[in-house]
């Protein structure tokens, strides 16, 4: 039997039947990492003796007859922007390539917790700060379904490791569509909850009023199982919301009748290849067959969504990133004369590209002069984004569209052209911009490729979202299908 | 030649008393061994998060309040961006256009004359970590004070004077002790005071160009700092030159100030507000709570002072500029209550002890009741006003009790008229001349003989019957 090849609910069935152990799930997953990793390069650091160690802890629980929880055992890829406890945590950046973290994230503690086996942490773009993993520091990620092209970003090591079974589950952080664009790109499935709702204690920042985490997975009742192990205040977040954690597993109801689905033609319009809309078009109507109701909706103010998200998460990151300057932690400049020079090196040396790029905007749209023009008004659009959705919803439950405006592109075939590339982010910025949860699930195949369909809905309602997605899969076949590796 | 007109606004930085740092856990406590309070967030670990001290805000609230100031219903915490290797996000957390209190003011007393000085703001930020030079090309940084609370004070440019300014800083310092919300020492800079100053032509309304003091570690040093930079810009304006707007250090020792940096540009901070940090929202009710929390502050102290123990009002001001002192005069004065004796032995001796041993009150081995009993003894004649202050330097050095000192060396005082009488006889008998000096008429003779009474009794002798007798025998060898 290929162990890697199923889901936490599966394998937590067997290793609860005594049919596999933890060590034997673990072991298949590190066995697949060594087998398929040289290709996919979804990994930036594979943590094996650590594994095997959980996983034995787990057994030994097993083995006394203790209950183990639905996580218990369960092998876990993190993206690698979040600390981990002597864990070397690089957010795929050359200033951080030596970072060990005294600390672990609020998430993976509590998936520590759950009892989940971390196998290793994944590669992403350079702080998170990409569509591609095209910026990471190190390499880029590839997409199992094609070689040649990229799995999405910035959780493109998250994604692929999910979809080539190099994990059973892993964690992305979303800033602007950074676990759905992948998750639609790899064919798994990717959740953003709302702002919130999982603590960021421990996630290194890019945009702090933006960023979340969440699952990555095979299919939605893992979702929903590792949503329901990360979700709740955190009393070290200050942002994240004392809202009730309700039974995730409860919501995966095959029952979308009497449901009220809103399409926003905006997400349709620029740049999406023709056959993505046809096949969440096609979705919808097998929603409907199913008993929901739609309707076709505008949201004229998805225009400004894209320059007001480029604004407001580099003026942040500009901010946020300040704090690597080779003085306590990280990369420093071997030539300094003085501290000056030294952070300035460092800081020359540490950072690529597209991260430079973005704390000079930033830097620039903070300025003063600058300040009112760019970031005030941007934080106005970013009011009437959230007032259009609040306005949606007060007739639909959710709100549906395209995830990501293409399949999977080819590696190198954007760099060139960061219009492009920023376009790829064009459907999921703007449930960033409102704070509200969204899913991405396969809801069909272009060119053997797949196609991500976005479940946007209410803050707070991941419940509403998980039930759709999961009657959807329920009538569907795609989340069966593997990439050929 | 013009007279000028100095304008001085001071801004004020005061180490709050909590326990905790102000978005951590870790001790604010002064000390510890370098980088022993620390954890990811006050060393701004990569993915760690500030959490607001809700006992900080609560400080400055009641700050705020005893100052006279307007409360923000909603207040925000900004982001100070610059780079500094003691700032270990590269940003400070900080507030800017939405401070927790303004609009406030303190009234203090210069010559008699009562004046209000206007307080723009008060808000609520953190401090930063300390830079050693370790000497060579290397420099260590301790980040135990990185993250600890600091709140701003900024007074309106309502200060004419040095004496204003030193007055300015030791009624905010008074109501800051008397609030608990710091412990006013200067010379720590757990409280640091930093004054602007410029000048104009007197009767002119625009004004000149300022530059900002640093360094001034005691009253004494903002009196000094400010009289000094008074008499430089003066000096350069009457030479028909320029101040350059820049930040001064002032030197202590060499009794002067220096230029450390120009602040001809105004730095870019790039101010905007924290996303890591929720708003705070401060309800009326929960206002009202803080402002019922109050004590009685320095200015009500005063008032009762003169009121209920007839003391003069200089007096009052003084005893009630920290709340321990304040707090230890009233305290004796329970237990001997002749409130004007307290005053002098606390103003006078004690204060003269107090500084001359570097010490606060609170340190002090003498105790409220200890003083009461010694001022007692010395109504009571127990010993004279002689003794009395070697008994007390006594009580001060070793925290022994009047009475146990006394005891120890037999310093009662004699007023025992048997005692006295051979003794006063035994002065007239050694000293003819004298004695024939004071029958001549030169009473400065008298004083003598007193003091020779004194001498044989070592100090003890009650001077008021030792006085009677010799005068009693004096007349009597006159006749």
């Amino acid at each position: 039997m290929n162990l890697t090849a199923l889901t936490a609910h599966e394998l937590h069935d067997m290793l609860k039947a005594r049919k596999v152990s933890c060590r034997e799930v673990t072991q298949a997953v590190l066995e697949r990492i060594s087998a398929v990793d040289g290709q996919v390069r979804a990994y930036v650091t594979v943590t094996a003796d650590q594994a095997l160690e959980s996983a034995r802890a787990v057994d030994e629980r097993i083995a006394r007859g203790e209950g183990i929880g639905p996580l218990a055992g369960i092998p876990v890829a993190i993206k690698d922007n979040m600390c981990t406890r002597g864990t070397l945590t690089t957010c795929s950046s050359r200033i951080l390539h030596n970072f060990v973290p005294p600390y672990d994230a609020t998430v993976v503690e509590w998936l520590a917790k759950a009892g989940t086996v971390m196998v290793g942490k994944t590669n992403l773009d350079e702080f998170a700060m990409g569509s591609s993993t095209e910026n990471s520091g190190f390499f880029t990620t590839r997409n199992p379904w094609d070689l040649t092209r990229v799995p999405g970003g910035s959780s493109g090591g998250a994604a692929a490791a999910a979809s080539a079974d190099e994990a059973i589950v892993a964690l992305g952080s979303d800033t602007g569509g950074s676990i759905r664009q992948p998750a639609s790109f790899c064919g798994v499935v990717g959740l953003k909850p709302t702002y919130g709702r999982v603590s960021r204690y421990g996630l290194v920042a890019f945009a702090s009023s933006l960023d979340q985490i969440g699952p990555i997975t095979k299919d939605v009742a893992d979702t929903a199982q590792v949503l329901q192990a990360i979700a709740g205040k955190d009393p070290l977040d200050s942002t994240s919301v004392d809202v009730p954690v309700p039974n995730y597993l409860a919501s995966l109801r095959n029952d979308v009748r009497g449901l009220k689905i809103g399409v926003p033609k905006e997400f349709f319009a620029q740049g999406v290849q023709p056959e993505i809309a046809e096949s969440v078009w096609k979705s919808i109507e097998l929603l409907k067959s199913l008993g929901a109701d739609y309707k076709e909706i505008s949201m004229p103010i998805m225009e400004y969504t894209l320059p007001t998200y480029y604004i407001l998460a580099p003026a942040e990151a500009s901010s946020n990133l300040a704090r690597y300057d080779g003085v306590r932690y990280g990369l420093r400049t071997k030539h300094s004369p003085d501290v000056i020079t030294m952070l300035m090196r460092t800081r020359d040396e540490g950072f690529g590209a597209e991260v430079k790029q973005r704390i000079m905007i930033g830097t620039y749209a903070l300025s003063a002069g600058y300040y009112d023009a760019y970031y005030l008004k941007a934080q106005k659009v970013r009011t009437l984004v959230r007032q259009a959705y609040d306005e949606a919803f007060k007739e639909f439950d959710v709100l549906i569209s395209p995830t990501s405006p293409t399949v999977a592109f080819g590696i190198g075939e954007r760099v060139d052209d960061p219009f492009q590339m920023k376009l790829a982010d064009v459907c999921t910025i703007p449930v960033n911009l409102a704070g509200i949860p969204a899913i991405s699930l396969t809801c069909g195949f272009h060119d053997g490729l797949p196609i991500g369909m976005q479940i946007m809905g209410k803050p707070f309602d991941e419940e509403t979202i998980l039930r759709v997605a999961y009657a959807f899969e329920q009538n569907t076949d795609y989340h069966n299908r593997k990439p050929a590796l | 030649m013009a007279e000028y007109e100095p304008v001085i606004g001071i801004e004020v930085h005061a180490e709050l008393l909590t326990e905790s740092k102000m978005f951590c856990d870790c001790s604010a406590d002064f000390g510890g061994a370098p980088n022993s309070r620390t954890c990811p967030v006050c060393l701004g670990l990569p993915g760690s998060l500030p959490v607001a001290n809700k006992k900080a805000v609560e400080y400055v609230i009641r700050t705020a309040l005893a100052l006279n100031c307007e409360i923000t219903e909603h207040s925000i915490f900004h982001r100070k961006n610059y780079f500094y290797p003691d700032l270990p996000k590269n940003y400070q957390i900080s507030q800017y256009d939405n401070p927790i209190g303004r609009n406030g003011w303190i009234d203090i007393t210069v010559d008699g004359e009562t004046k209000r000085i206007g307080i723009r703001r008060v808000h609520l930020e953190e401090d930063t970590g300390k830079l050693i030079h370790a000497g060579g090309d290397e420099s260590l940084i301790d980040y135990n004070r990185s993250g600890v609370p600091l709140m701003e004070i900024v007074s309106e440019a309502d200060i004419r004077s040095a004496d204003e300014a030193r007055e300015y800083l030791i009624r905010l310092r008074a109501i800051l002790t008397y609030l608990g919300v710091n412990d006013g020492k200067m010379e720590e800079g757990s409280l640091r005071a930093e004054p602007n100053i410029s000048l104009r032509p007197k009767g002119t309304e625009k004004f000149g160009t300022k530059t900002e003091l640093k360094n001034l570690n005691s009253f004494r040093a903002v009196y000094r700092g400010l009289d000094y930079e008074i008499e430089r810009q003066s000096r350069v304006l009457e030479e028909g030159g320029k101040i350059v707007q820049d930040t001064r250090r002032w030197d202590d020792v060499r009794g002067v100030t220096a230029s450390m940096r120009s602040k001809e540009f105004e730095q870019e901070y790039r101010y905007f507000p924290d996303p890591d940090l929720v708003p705070m929202h401060f309800a009326r009710e929960f206002v009202e709570e803080q402002r019922r929390a109050l004590p009685e502050l320095p200015e009500t102290k005063k008032e009762r002072f003169i009121r209920d123990y007839g003391l003069p009002p200089y007096d009052a001001e003084i005893l009630t500029n920290t709340r321990a002192f304040a707090d230890f005069c009233e305290e004796t004065i329970k237990a001997f209550n002749e409130p004007k004796t307290v005053s002098n032995w606390m103003m006078g001796d004690f204060t003269r002890m107090l500084n001359a041993a570097g010490i606060e009150v609170t340190e002090s081995k003498v105790k409220p009741a200890d003083l009461a009993g010694m001022l007692r003894m010395m109504s009571e004649g127990t010993i004279s006003g002689k003794i009395a202050k070697s008994v007390f330097e006594e009580m001060f050095e070793t925290g022994k009790s009047p009475e146990e000192i006394v005891r120890a060396k037999g310093l009662t005082q004699i007023t025992s008229e048997a005692d006295l009488y051979p003794i006063v006889d035994q002065v007239i008998a050694e000293n003819p001349r004298i004695v024939q000096d004071f029958l001549g008429g030169k009473e400065k003779s008298f004083g003598f003989l007193v003091g020779q009474v004194m001498k044989y009794t070592q100090g003890r002798a009650s001077p008021e019957v030792v006085n009677r007798l010799l005068r009693e025998r004096l007349a009597a060898s006159a006749e």
